[in-house]
């Protein structure tokens, strides 16, 4: 298989068609949003309900791409990097339709608006700040930019995927009226990853399983 | 007779390529489907709130609104909508979860107390306080301070009404209004959103005030239990918050009374909370409301469109900060 097999992370199995069952499972909340709004089936306020389904969908998707290495060394399964891309690739794309149903719905277009929002509400400000940084991490998302960048600068840079996915979790916290029990689920997880990545740097024999198929 | 040992047969010769590709689409074509489907339910399963089927009983003989109350042309929301997109922070803080979290919510029998600084205190049966005033047909802007927004034909009686029966005495300067707390029934008071019991307030004289009128019914049938049955309040002028549902005690009192969304964030939630467009709650703007059941935005009127009739309570206070 070409390019399935690397030295870093040892032979690969065949993954496309689990990539591929990965891309149509995240296009499943979109549709079945999309469906029920030509139906009138979300309630009696649609816009609100898309906007915030569309936001947890883009925390969803980053936590799920964030959660890919330390599964993938917990479980000693090196394949599942091939994951991450999509995964992240898909929070980005929930964070544009959520900035969309913003623009639109609420602000009707009006870039005025949005200016004011964005330098008066922090928690605009701190919403559009997650979703501006994760555009620079879309367009990097390809081989070619791994290659360009080198894996190292790579690395750091996609950093910011933590910095975008607390930001989000701060902009959905902030947002609630009193309830903040949803939003504090997020945090603990996203928490949870960022502590399984600094045990991994200092202990990383209780976060690693050695893959079986490691070639020697 | 020829047995073959199991290592003497090629694959190839049990199962012909053409057939096992074709096992092999089937499958993932399977597998493909299956987690789609899979997918589908779970986002159904944290998305779908449970319908629920709600009808009120029939409100006899239900008078027109007075004169005093503005005639409004803009077309009611649909009953439907009403009932199916609540606050109502004891059941759930979920809008659309509210109707079926509170289908089973018992409101017979249902005592309401009103004592305090009044002649007279007295513990009502709801059916009796019902019987205080005919019922009319109020139908009123209701704008949520979340910046929603929507026409409710309230069937109900002005509070002055059940205050003539109690007669405040002449400290009594606030009124505070306290909703059912049953653990039993109310499936979110474990949580601490909120200082339970709820309890909202308002000035003896916006008490009084025509406009203000407790309802116990809702398109000329009874409340169903995610509006607030069999009790509420409603004040058309302030956010939506302000009319306290499923009232067991009324109190009359000289101070101004702590309440619940007050105590949550002060800030956010003032005791007046007269609809404001000028006034932005600190984390949005207040100019423009999105009325239920319309794509667009609406501008918010001051005093939701009932200054000529409240502006007057009001008259040289400093509506910015007593927000």
């Amino acid at each position: 298989m070409r390019r399935l097999d690397s030295p870093r992370y040892g032979k690969m199995k065949d993954t496309r068609f689990a990539q591929f069952a990965i891309l149509i499972n995240s296009a499943v909340p979109l549709s079945l949003l999309a469906w029920d709004w030509y139906h009138h089936r979300l309630g009696a306020n649609p816009t609100e309900f898309a906007t915030r389904t569309t936001g947890v969908l883009t925390l969803l998707f980053l936590i799920l791409s964030l959660a890919v290495t330390p599964l993938r060394k917990m479980l000693g399964l090196p394949w599942m990097i091939k994951f991450r891309r999509l995964l992240g690739l898909y929070g980005f794309f929930y964070g544009c339709v959520h900035l969309l149903t913003y623009v639109w719905f609420d602000k009707f277009f009006a870039f005025g608006l949005i200016v004011e929002d964005v330098s008066k509400r922090p928690y605009i400000t701190v919403g559009m700040a997650s979703f501006v940084m994760l555009i620079p991490l879309a367009l990097t998302s390809t081989q070619k930019s791994i290659k360009r960048l080198g894996g190292k600068k790579w690395n750091l840079l996609h950093r910011l995927t933590y910095v975008a996915a607390i930001g989000g979790v701060v902009h959905y916290y902030m947002l609630v009226k009193a309830d903040t029990r949803e939003p504090i689920l997020f945090g603990v997880a996203v928490a949870v990853l960022l502590v399984y990545r600094v045990l991994n740097k200092f202990v990383p024999k209780i976060t690693q399983r050695t893959p079986s198929r490691l070639a020697p | 007779m020829l047995i073959k040992k199991a290592d003497d047969i090629k694959s190839s010769e049990i199962t012909d390529k053409s057939l096992y590709l074709n096992r092999r689409l089937f499958i993932r074509g399977a597998t493909l489907a299956g987690s789609a489907v899979a997918t589908g339910f779970i986002y159904r399963y944290f998305t779908s709130h449970g319908e629920v089927a709600q009808s009120g009983e029939k409100i006899a003989d239900v008078q027109e609104a007075p004169p005093a109350a503005p005639p409004i042309n803009e077309k009611s929301t649909p009953y439907e909508d009403i009932t199916h997109y609540n606050n109502f922070y004891e059941f759930s803080t979920d809008k659309l979860e509210v109707a079926n979290k509170a289908r089973r919510f018992v409101t017979r029998p249902w005592t309401v107390t009103v004592e305090g600084l009044v002649q007279k205190a007295r513990t009502f049966d709801i059916d009796d306080l019902l019987k205080i005033s005919p019922p009319e047909e109020r139908i009123y802007r209701h704008r949520c301070v979340e910046r929603w927004s929507m026409v409710i034909p309230w069937v109900g009686f002005p509070l002055a009404k059940l205050l003539d029966q109690v007669q405040p005495l002449s400290q009594a300067k606030f009124i505070a209004f306290e909703t059912l707390a049953d653990r039993k029934q109310m499936p979110n008071l474990g949580s601490d959103v909120l200082d339970w019991p709820y309890v909202e307030g308002l000035r003896l004289d916006e008490a009084l005030h025509p406009l203000t009128i407790l309802a116990g019914g809702l398109y000329g049938e009874t409340l169903p239990p995610q509006n607030g049955a069999p009790l509420r309040l409603v004040v058309p002028w302030k956010y939506g918050f302000k009319g306290a549902k499923s009232i067991v005690r009324i109190r009359l009192v000289e101070d101004q009374p702590p309440t619940s969304w007050n105590i949550a964030g002060p800030r956010e939630y003032g005791f007046y909370s007269n609809v404001n467009p000028n006034r932005d709650h600190p984390r949005w703007s207040q100019k423009s409301e999105r009325r239920i059941g319309e794509f667009g935005l609406r501008d918010t009127l001051i005093f939701n469109g009932y200054g000529d009739q409240v502006a007057q309570l009001y008259s040289g206070m400093d509506l910015i900060k007593n927000y």
